[in-house]
């Protein structure tokens, strides 16, 4: 097991997957000579060249089309979006082509692609720039969203998604990709449909996901010093959501706190909080809390956006209100 | 235009590059966060069409928006203040360098989706024309933002409509890394319009003279009611996309090339050669912009943060 960062497991799991594989390529912007505007795909367009690596035009609708298209042909296409926030862009293409078409003609088609996308704020960009809009893809039956947090679940979740039949819609954070762990050596896959406990605990449950489960893991590490055992539950993917290790360690700790970015209206807190009332109401001892970003467009000043943003203090003030 | 105006013009191009020169360093020094792309020269561009509007013209840009922005007179102090995210900056220090915008000088941003403000520039003409104003849209935008729809919606409609807009596509050559060849279907990106039927040119934008004759000739036709008219003003970004950029897609050969017909060089020497002004009157407005930055870097430094309660003004105008 090697240390590696988010960046390298990501970059990793998509050469292995190409070098497996001649009918996985990847296109977007600056993806190819530029090495990806995140250096994800750094030295690819030297290794595979420009027939698998490819640019496109600025053009997000064409960009997931094409790799609709392509998938239906049988190929597998890893489409890249600069940011998630030009996902509105492509918006018809994602929620209402990719994820309708095998239902739609009675299981005809299959559309195996991945769309990789990083969002979240706190690198001052402004208000459409800084977006962490999960919820709203997660809303969608028959597009799978995955959205993980650790270097190994980047790598193993990527590779599944991959190889998976269906469109993925792969949300990555963009302050995530320095974050450095343990990544099993080999071909390490991981299913998508999996929440897993990332820290055991017994006082509280912390409901997490992507940089939301950075913010839970530090704040259980503070929670700890002062002798309160925080029990961290990563959702990893958001659909199909598995709520199994989330009610388990509900019925264990009778509290939870459910941490993510994105506005807390309509989001996905607000889900896990209510399957949480559905299928656990009895072994609640304390309403369930939501940590999130405040229902503001965010602001380009770097005070006022962490002011907007979720901070390992709420979740800690949030843990004690329920306690 | 006259001595004065010339005049004028050229202390816009050197404000605006001297302001970003000075944005350069304060970005590495951590004072400004978030993208900040600059615009040294492509001056020309944006000096030229301000030069040629009537001041009820309306400007809506990309986010590649400090031109724009001193041009139509937002003062140096407004800007680094919003590039340093404060209360005195143009947008509160809730925009940044991307989003910079005046209404009363009819400057409707700073935008930072690759063209979603075209189809909003067609809508501001509709407004205009629907009100029966003899005001003119200038929508200005990059070439790598002629392959996006929202481009073709935009322009199809202000052709259908007869829309009083002035697109104008800055072509300096690269989306970002992506040079026009590796991602248009024509290079010659005029030639899209030629295909909605809308009057188009190429013009030469390292020539601020150029770029307000041909912009000049645009708006007389847009006034005088014959729908919307297209420029493609050629020209080149100095610096890399934004911060940060590595730039591995060009050489410095390249760069250096285009520095030879460097917009203010040209014009300098034109003013010179053409006796509209001595070197020593060019080299006083020279220092008049230097220390005019300076000043602003100060006020700004000095200026406060938006206050907390900033973060919950203006999401809605009716607030409760
Ligand atoms: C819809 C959308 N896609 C991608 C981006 C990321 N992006 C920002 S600027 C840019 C390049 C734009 O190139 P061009 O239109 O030529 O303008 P220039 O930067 O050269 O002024 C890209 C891809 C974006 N902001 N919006
Ligand atoms: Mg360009």
């Amino acid at each position: 097991m090697a240390a590696i960062t988010v960046r390298q497991a990501i970059s990793d799991a998509m050469r292995e997957e190409m070098e497996r594989d001649e009918d996985v390529f990847i296109l977007g912007e600056e993806v190819g000579v530029w090495g990806g505007t995140f250096a994800v795909t750094r030295g690819f367009y030297d290794q595979f060249g420009p027939e698998r690596v490819m640019d496109t035009p600025i053009a997000e609708s064409a960009i997931i089309g094409a790799a609709i298209g392509a998938a239906m042909t049988g190929l597998r296409p890893i489409a890249e979006l600069m940011t998630i926030n030009f996902a509105f862009s492509a918006m018809d293409h994602i929620v209402n082509e990719a994820p309708k078409l095998h239902y739609m003609f009675g299981g005809q088609f299959k559309v195996p692609m991945v769309i990789r996308a990083p969002g979240g704020g706190g690198r001052q960009l402004g208000a459409t720039h800084s977006q962490t809009p999960d919820a709203i893809f997660a809303h969608f039956p028959g597009l799978k969203v995955v959205a993980p947090g650790t270097p190994a679940d980047h790598k193993g979740l990527l590779k599944a998604a991959i190889r998976s039949d269906d469109p993925v819609l792969f949300i990555e954070h963009a302050t995530l990709y320095q974050w450095r762990g343990e990544v099993p050596d080999g071909d390490y896959v991981v299913p998508i449909g999996k929440s897993k406990v990332q820290r055991p605990g017994t006082d509280v449950t912390l409901v997490s996901y992507s940089r939301g489960l950075q913010l839970s893991m530090q704040a259980a590490d503070e929670l700890a010093k002062q002798g309160i055992s925080a029990e961290v539950v990563d959702l990893r993917t958001l659909r199909p959501l598995d709520m199994d290790p989330i009610i388990e360690s509900f019925k264990k700790t009778n509290r939870a706190v459910v941490v993510e970015e994105g506005w807390k209206s309509y989001g996905v807190g607000s889900e896990v909080v209510s399957r949480i009332y559905e299928e656990a109401f009895d072994y609640a001892d304390a309403p369930v809390k939501r940590v999130a970003q405040k229902e503001v467009p965010l602001p380009y000043n770097q005070k006022l956006e962490q002011l907007a943003m979720p901070q390992v203090a709420d979740v800690i003030q949030a843990v004690k209100e329920v306690l | 235009m006259n001595k004065q105006e010339l005049l004028e013009v050229y202390r816009q191009m050197v404000m605006i590059r001297r302001l970003e020169e000075r944005a350069a360093e304060l970005y590495q020094q951590g004072k400004i966060g978030g993208f900040l792309h600059l615009y040294i020269g492509q001056e020309a561009v944006s000096t030229g069409l301000v030069a040629a509007r009537q001041p009820q013209d309306r400007m809506i840009t990309a986010y590649r928006d400090h031109g724009v922005a001193i041009n139509v007179g937002i003062s140096a102090k407004e800007v680094i203040a919003e590039l340093l995210g404060k209360a005195t900056g143009v947008s509160k220090g809730k925009g940044g360098s991307m989003h910079m915008a005046d209404t009363e000088k009819n400057f409707f941003g700073g935008h930072a989706i690759v063209g979603a403000h075209l189809p909003i520039a067609s809508g501001m003409a509709l407004g205009d024309k629907y009100k029966k104003k003899d005001t003119v849209t200038i929508c200005m935008f990059g070439d790598g933002a002629t392959n996006i729809g929202y481009f073709h919606e935009g322009v199809n409609l202000s052709k259908v409509w007869d829309l009083p807009v002035l697109w104008v596509c800055e072509n300096n050559q690269y989306g970002m890394g992506t040079t026009v060849e590796r991602a248009s279907a024509v290079s010659e990106i005029r030639q899209k319009a030629e295909g909605y039927g809308i009057p188009n040119e190429r013009v030469d934008g390292m020539d601020v003279l150029a770029v307000h004759e041909a912009t000049e000739k645009a708006l007389k036709h847009i006034r005088a009611g014959k729908g919307p008219y297209f420029l493609e003003i050629m020209t080149y970004r100095y610096r890399g996309h934004s911060m940060g950029d590595p730039e591995r897609y060009r050489d410095a050969d390249e760069i250096k090339q285009w520095q030879e017909s460097d917009p203010i060089g040209v014009f300098h020497a034109y003013l010179i050669e053409n006796k509209k002004a001595t070197k020593k009157a060019l080299d006083e407005i020279e220092a008049q912009v230097e220390a005019e930055v300076e000043e602003a870097v100060e006020f700004a430094e000095n200026s406060p943060d938006p206050a907390p309660e900033e973060l919950f003004r203006d999401i809605y105008v009716e607030e409760n």
